[in-house]
């Protein structure tokens, strides 16, 4: 088994490889830094990690030599002239949340990373950049049909828009109210298609390259919010996977359950089953070939993010989220307070890791039925990926 | 000419500055970093973003003094200036 896997922590990179047996962890790079994502481009090999230096901004790191040294990347910048209208923050006395403020766009936070065909890369970034790459991360252009969309404002470098936006913000953006691209899905028939899932303002799809976007909430349900299903109800999906072998399907979760689509997130159906925990969660993870196999981490609830009664379990369904069974065997169930974060499950070839913020590393190579662990004292996981 | 003095951290991003007496051109604190970025490029960005502004938690010093401009760092240097670029630490 020539897996490999990724981990990116609050302290640096880590390769976990399969040893006599064993899955063991080493520090690959980065120690002492925040890695928000890392992930191998298969076309080229190259691995990359996401920095969040803190202090010194978000930075691009790659390796070419399987993790042994890395260097920074030529760096994503937002272009002169792009603004963006930051969401009022929530109101903390009631009296009315103000007008949005129009601000020039700095980059934030690089969040998550996706790979295409012939050198294509895309980063999702707060404040809400996706940005794109033709020629391997060599050079990033901010794609700005997503940018200028009219949901934000419309076209902001030319003057003050519309007035408004759409998008909420995230407690992610290091310190600002600012939206955050986290998930970027390719659809493996052409990579014109792609679909974005954006912290808080749901799924867009563009089918033309990223010139036009529409949004692709339809089916998901706000819960707190007056209008539970309108398209602008502040959809805050956690990730959202495609199934490589059924692009049709999608699974999100989200604060509000969990979600599959059949007709590529033109509808969506909700698919939780709360008397059986599986309701609020981060990650998702689904099957290559059957899109009716899916696994999640589940938490409590969003109010409580911690495993349900200090157990940790795995639910897997086997069939399109009618049914999940509590996978078990090999996790702790008394005292184990794990969350999973939105990257920090993953699947290949029938191996499923996923790592918690507690710093447990756990591997199952047999669909999730049984689990060993990989570590129990990495820093707070970020990000595991298989590469 | 400035000399240039960097908190250790900024050594570990770029070694090549490391163990040597820095002395750039510059007569404003924006030119110094400049010239400090053209010895070890990318440099420039872990001080300041992308509109040239003095990231939050990063002070530079000319002397003594704290810069007062952090928008755009037009603060003078002197040739006989030391120029000092050090950050908060802090969290766990």
């Amino acid at each position: 088994m020539n897996l490999r896997i990724l981990v990116g922590t609050r302290k640096g990179t880590f390769l976990v490889t399969r040893q006599n047996g064993r899955w063991r962890p080493h520090l690959a790079g980065h120690g002492g830094q925040g890695v928000n994502y890392a992930a191998a481009d298969p076309e080229t090999g190259t691995l990359w990690a996401l920095l969040g230096h803190g202090h010194w901004g978000a930075k691009l790191s790659r390796s070419t030599d399987g993790g042994a040294t890395w260097a920074d990347a030529p760096q994503i910048r937002y272009p002169e002239g792009a603004r963006h209208y930051l969401p009022p923050p929530p109101s903390e006395t009631g009296a009315g949340e103000g007008a949005p403020t129009l601000k020039p766009a700095t980059l934030l936070k690089l969040w998550t990373m996706a790979f295409g065909p012939g050198g294509r890369v895309w980063v999702g970034t707060i404040p809400g950049g996706l940005f794109e790459s033709r020629d391997g991360g060599e050079t990033f252009e901010l794609n700005r049909g997503l940018w200028d969309h009219e949901s934000r404002g419309g076209d902001l470098f030319a003057g003050p828009g519309n007035g408004t936006t759409k998008w909420f913000g995230t407690p992610a953006a290091e310190g600002e109210f600012a939206p955050g691209i986290h998930s970027i899905v390719v659809d493996p028939r052409t990579p014109d298609r792609l679909w974005v899932a954006i912290s808080t303002a749901g799924v867009f799809e563009t089918t033309d390259g990223g010139r036009t976007w529409r949004t692709r909430n339809q089916g998901l349900t706000m819960d707190y919010s007056p209008n539970p299903g309108d398209e602008w109800a502040g959809h805050d999906p956690h990730a959202v996977v495609q199934c490589a072998g059924q692009p049709d399907v999608l699974w999100q979760q989200n604060h509000c359950g969990v979600f599959v689509s059949e007709d590529g997130a033109a509808t969506w159906r909700k698919v939780s089953r709360p008397e059986q925990g599986v309701h609020f969660g981060f990650p998702v993870a689904v099957d290559p070939e059957d899109g009716r196999t899916a696994w999640l981490v589940p938490g409590k609830s969003d109010m409580q993010r911690t495993t349900l009664d200090g157990a940790l379990f795995v639910a897997r369904t086997r069939d399109g989220g009618a049914s999940w069974e509590a996978l078990r065997a090999g996790l702790p169930q008394e005292h184990a307070y794990d969350v999973v974060y939105r990257h920090a499950l993953d699947h290949r070839a029938g191996v499923l890791a996923f790592g918690s913020t507690t710093g447990n590393l756990y591997v199952s190579e047999d669909r999730g039925e049984t689990w060993q662990a990989a570590a129990h004292n990495l820093p707070p996981v970020y990000s595991v990926r298989f590469a | 000419m400035p000399r240039v003095e960097l908190t250790s951290h900024l050594y570990q991003f770029f070694p090549a500055l490391a163990g040597r007496a820095l002395a750039v051109e510059g007569r404003t604190v924006a030119e110094v970093v400049r010239a400090v970025d053209a010895l070890a490029p990318g440099f420039g960005f872990y001080v300041c973003d992308e509109a040239g502004r003095l990231r939050q938690h990063v002070l530079i010093y000319v002397g003594e003094e704290r810069v007062r401009d952090r928008a755009t760092l037009g603060d003078p240097v002197r040739p006989d200036d030391r120029v000092l670029i050090v950050q908060a630490l802090s969290g766990g």
